[in-house]
């Protein structure tokens, strides 16, 4: 059974349908990216496997998203531990507002880990993973604002990673990037794959193409297509995919 | 065209400049009255020694009990509205209750309250007082201090911490943490140098008000011993001797007020030093 089972999921916003019958299974330990135009669902999607979609007013969700066979959907789910499960990258980075440090001992720490040993442990590991350590072991009592939008990303990864999550969700990690730190993350999340299922929202055709082992498509709210990177970049099935990997529309 | 163009930035910013002066010169011109007319007769033992004789009579003695009294009151009312601005805050955020019909009503109410003139809630805290048979003491004029300052406090926090990003808090919710979690490690954290002005505003305003200790505070010859006793306060200090038929106790008046001038100087600068500790995490 995959991780993240999606079946007949619909969210509206006041009435207004975002997504509509989106049936897919997700498959593990490979990065899936959800490509398709602006407005198309893509985030609703990505924010509905950890329930952050919550947040927003006059939302309404109906079918089941399955997270190892549980629907998270269901009101009785304990959110707190389901995020847990699901690490999150923003379209821009946002660091808490505390040291670098404390920005990735900061979910542990919720979570009721104490042991400044085991927490100093998780900090320069996670630090490592996200390739960032190198950069900041010397200042990590420093303000996390501090650092470059870029270094800010690896930080949010890190962060994310402290808490021995599952699941990757990226909304557009490298949008607000500059090339190279774009990069740096692009490689540490084909590295991390295998490891984790990752889920990544991108607009950039070329990055779905360079990382993606798998795809969806969406437009306007429906999953047009979904398979394997290989056959839905060279054999779209779909009218729509092929105008939009041809790069007919944007 | 292009000229006209130029000619509107000259034209604005000198507008801007001149607000600005107003404001600058304003307080220029009252620190420079209170100190031609108090330095004269600023002796060190004024500050040292409480009244005697009545403060709109006696020439002699200071106003150690005043000072003392309006420290107390006006810290007693900043805490009080402290205590209760934080949780109205935290409520009003959009993760609890901002976006409720309640959460709009709560708001509302605090505009409305900053309106009222301070002397009715003088005379609503005294009718309470009357009611429950305490008379006119510390404790009274905390509690009417803590009504005026809070809508200000309320309010201002309220603006601060409306524009903390809902990304930031998505950032923490989407590590596991609860609602509770995200207010107080979060955006209290981003908020805090805001938090600290609006402190400043409310605490500013209620040291100065009169109107409210008046009948709830009371006034008194002797330090503040007990919250259950009345106590002076500088701003009753400066009427009642501004008041008096003696020119020297009027200029006394200068005095008390330039104090007054000089704790809100102090207490700025000092929370403004420690929250710039604070504000290097913030994120913007």
């Amino acid at each position: 059974m995959p991780h993240i089972s999606i079946r007949n999921l619909n969210v509206s916003y006041d009435g207004h349908s975002a997504l509509q019958n989106i049936t897919v299974d997700i498959p593990d330990g490979q990065i899936t990216a959800i490509i398709g135009p602006s407005g198309c669902g893509k985030t609703t999607l990505l924010k509905s496997c950890n329930r952050l979609i919550d947040l927003t007013d006059g939302v309404k969700l109906s079918g089941e998203v399955l997270i190892d066979g549980a629907n998270i959907l269901d009101p009785s789910v304990d959110v707190m531990q389901l995020r847990r499960k699901m690490g999150l990258l923003s379209q821009k980075p946002y660091p808490l507002p505390m040291s670098i440090y404390e920005n990735v001992a900061y979910g542990p720490r919720i979570h009721g880990l104490r042991d400044r040993r085991k927490l100093d442990r998780i900090v320069e590991q996670c630090l490592q993973a996200a390739s960032l350590w190198g950069e900041v072991k010397d200042r990590l009592r420093a303000p996390a604002a501090k650092l470059s939008v870029g270094q800010q990303q690896r930080l949010c990864l890190a962060r994310a990673l402290a808490v021995d999550p599952e699941v990757l969700l990226a909304d557009e990690p490298t949008s607000a990037l500059d090339p190279q730190s774009a990069q740096l993350v692009e490689k540490r999340l084909t590295e991390l794959k295998g490891k984790y299922t990752i889920l990544i929202v991108t607009h950039i055709l070329r990055q779905a193409k360079r990382l993606a082992d798998y795809v969806l498509f969406m437009y306007l709210g429906e999953l047009i297509e979904h398979g394997p990177a290989a056959d839905v970049f060279t054999h779209p099935r779909h009218e729509r995919t092929r105008a939009y990997v041809g790069g007919e529309v944007s | 065209m292009m000229k006209l163009r130029v000619l509107e930035e000259y034209v604005v910013k000198a507008l801007m400049v001149l607000a600005c002066l107003i404001v600058a010169g304003s307080l220029v011109g009252v620190v420079a009255v209170m100190l031609v007319k108090g330095l004269p007769v600023l002796r060190l033992k004024m500050l040292v020694q409480v009244s005697q004789g009545g403060s709109s009579l006696g020439q002699e003695g200071g106003i150690l009990n005043a000072i003392l009294g309006s420290l107390c009151l006006g810290l007693g009312g900043t805490l009080g509205a402290i205590l209760l601005a934080l949780p109205i805050v935290s409520f009003l955020q959009r993760d609890y209750g901002g976006r409720t019909l309640f959460g709009k009503f709560t708001r509302l109410a605090l505009d409305v309250l900053w309106g009222i003139p301070s002397i009715v809630y003088g005379a609503f805290g005294f009718i309470i007082m009357l009611y429950l048979g305490i008379r006119a003491s510390l404790l009274g004029g905390i509690i009417a201090l803590t009504l005026v300052e809070l809508p200000i406090m309320a309010r201002g926090m309220d603006e601060v911490a409306r524009l903390v990003p809902m990304e930031l808090k998505e950032a923490s919710y989407a590590v596991g943490s609860t609602r509770l979690e995200v207010t107080l490690k979060v955006t209290w954290r981003q908020c805090l140098p805001g938090f600290v002005t609006a402190v400043l505003l409310a605490f500013g305003r209620g040291i100065g008000d009169a109107a409210s200790v008046l009948f709830t505070a009371g006034y008194s010859e002797f330090l503040p011993r007990s919250v259950m006793e009345p106590v002076a306060s500088l701003p009753i200090a400066v009427y009642q001797q501004y008041l008096s038929p003696f020119p020297e106790v009027q200029q006394r008046a200068y005095v008390s007020a330039t104090t007054l001038l000089v704790i809100v100087l102090l207490v700025s600068i000092l929370s403004r030093l420690s929250a710039a500790r604070f504000a290097r995490h913030v994120v913007r």
